[in-house]
């Protein structure tokens, strides 16, 4: 592993002037990710700052009951907050379906929704990748892509983004708060999740030294109706290969409201808006939720060992939706 | 700001305080097996894949292979090694001695400090529960249904740790 120094910011102030004012160096929260890239020689900061002292470990509900989470509560504590499994109950098993209870422990929110993917080729540190090293080339499209994107890739990159809790949050359009060198900013968190295009080593709209201070969840109360589903290669500690989020307001058996969001299967958390058009004001039926599965998955691009991912990802949807409309929701 | 040279380091260990110099690069497990000569708490991959290097910061399981060990200053770590007291077996290393929850034992350190703690928490009211909860320590010897049976004795022994929270 490469030299490092380090330093723990005392302030807010502090971290973000560090962090801002210097090129080599990276904030450190949970190092569930940052560490684990530095010692692979994916990532290479000379300095690491450490935020964890920081008081941004708040979980509470906003006056317009809302859900702020700070950026450096960790995943167990946000999963086992009984609020949130009360009224955002996608949010807790989206993060109880992820990592292990060793990793919950460590990880922070802020640094969740930062973490990097898990393809092979980025993470060896030697293969050509466009998102490591821009302009080398992608391994992947012509190489071993199994678990690789279907939706938002392009001919640079093809990497799926491996959060569960992202892509909660994406369903329930929560809003990424952050202060930096040039003020405060909220960001929309389908707008803090960038496309590859042709530079995928952007991958969130923050500058140097701009810090995520807390997520915010606007008030949904469809979200109390709401699960997330994951499918993967093995039971638990595992990404997912399809995962869905989905929430549904169903009055008269009609769809009155429904969020839904993809993981596993898009190079950012994939926020299913073909689908939701497509059943809003419509029947409550498994033939209009294979309809509007179909339809989501429309644009979507296999690559040599991924395609199954379509039909799969087409049926999680459905069987989530009908989950959370007849009952056992949760 | 320290590093990346040598610079001190005071780390409290199962109770007791080291004053060691280590470089701001050196993980905790890494500190722990080459510096402090704590080598209950295993390498398996060091990449938070694997769970043998589990400890407890803070009364917390987490891993410390992707721990800084400067990042704990200020924090208490709990190993392996500070299980036993005195001569005395925790009854969770006693179940794995009688249940034969290992063959080769290197992920055995680990599994025994996630299961206390899991025990603490209060999700191994039944077997998937046990089995979810531990999925973060894998054994490469498949020792998974006497691991299970290790735990499920110790909390049917203990109604303080039985259940739920
Ligand atoms: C073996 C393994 C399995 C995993 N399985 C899953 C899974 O199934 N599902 C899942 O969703 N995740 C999974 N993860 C990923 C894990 O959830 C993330 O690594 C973790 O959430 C990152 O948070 P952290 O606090 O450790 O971030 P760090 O590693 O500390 O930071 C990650 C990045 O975010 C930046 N950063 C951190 N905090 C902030 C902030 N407040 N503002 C701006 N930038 C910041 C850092 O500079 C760094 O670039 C897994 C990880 C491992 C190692
Ligand atoms: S898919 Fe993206 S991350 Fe993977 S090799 Fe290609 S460019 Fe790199
Ligand atoms: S050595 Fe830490 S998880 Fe494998
Ligand atoms: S006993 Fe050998 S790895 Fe678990």
């Amino acid at each position: 592993m490469r030299p490092l120094s380090y330093t723990r910011a005392s302030t807010v102030d502090e971290a973000i002037a560090t962090v801002g004012g210097d090129s080599r160096s990276a904030f450190l929260a949970g190092g569930t990710t940052e560490i684990d890239l530095i010692r692979l020689g994916v990532t290479r900061p000379d300095v690491l700052v450490d935020i964890n002292s920081l008081p941004l470990k708040e979980i509470e509900s906003t006056p317009d009951a809302g859900l702020r989470i700070g950026a450096l509560a960790r995943m167990t504590d946000v999963a086992r907050s009984a609020d949130v499994v009360r009224r955002f109950p996608v949010i807790s098993q989206a993060l109880l379906l992820g990592a292990s209870e060793q990793l919950r422990n460590m990880a922070s929110m802020g640094g969740n929704l930062c973490q990097r993917t898990r393809c092979p080729y980025f993470r060896d540190g030697v293969s050509p990748c466009n998102k490591r090293e821009p302009g080398t080339g992608c391994s992947a499209v012509d190489g071993l892509n199994r678990g690789h994107a279907v939706l938002g890739t392009s001919d640079d990159c093809i990497a799926a983004h491996p959060s569960d809790v992202g892509v909660a949050l994406v369903a329930l359009d929560a809003v990424v708060h952050t202060l930096g060198p040039s003020g405060a900013r909220s960001i929309p968190i389908d707008d803090f999740y960038l496309l590859p295009g042709s530079s995928p080593e952007v991958e969130h709209p923050l500058e140097r030294g701009e810090l995520i201070v807390a997520i915010e969840v606007p008030p949904t109360p469809l979200a109390e109706r709401s699960l997330y589903l994951k499918f993967r290669d093995r039971q638990s500690y595992e990404f997912a290969l399809v995962s869905v989020a989905a929430a549904v307001d169903v009055r008269d058996g009609r769809v009155a409201d429904v969020r839904l969001a993809l993981g596993g299967v898009g190079t950012k958390p994939w926020r299913a808006r073909r689908a939701e058009a497509a059943l809003t004001g419509g029947p409550a039926t498994r033939e209009a939720f294979a309809e509007a599965a179909a339809a989501e998955l429309e644009p979507a691009i296999a690559h040599k060992d991924n395609a199954f991912k379509i039909p799969m990802a087409r049926r999680a949807m459905v069987r989530a939706l009908d989950q959370v409309v007849n009952g056992d929701a949760r | 700001m320290i590093g990346p040279a040598r610079a001190p380091v005071s780390m409290r260990v199962n109770g007791e305080i080291h004053e060691i110099e280590l470089e701001p690069r050196v993980s905790l497990l890494d500190a722990l097996r080459d510096h402090l000569s704590l080598t209950g708490s295993k390498k398996g991959c060091d990449q938070g894949t694997c769970g043998a290097c589990t400890v407890w910061v803070d009364d917390r399981r987490v891993l410390a292979c992707l721990t800084l060990a400067v990042a704990c200053e200020g924090h208490e770590i709990s190993t392996i090694e500070g299980l036993a007291t005195g001569g005395d077996l925790h009854p969770v290393q006693s179940a794995f001695i009688e249940r034969d929850a290992f063959q080769c034992g290197y992920c055995t350190s680990g599994q025994i400090m996630s299961a206390v703690a899991l025990l603490k928490e209060g999700n191994a009211a039944t077997d998937e529960e046990i089995a979810e909860h531990m999925s973060g320590n894998l054994c490469r010897c498949a020792a998974y249904p006497h691991i299970r049976a290790a735990i499920r004795d110790v909390r049917d022994a203990d109604t303080t740790t039985s259940g739920r929270a």
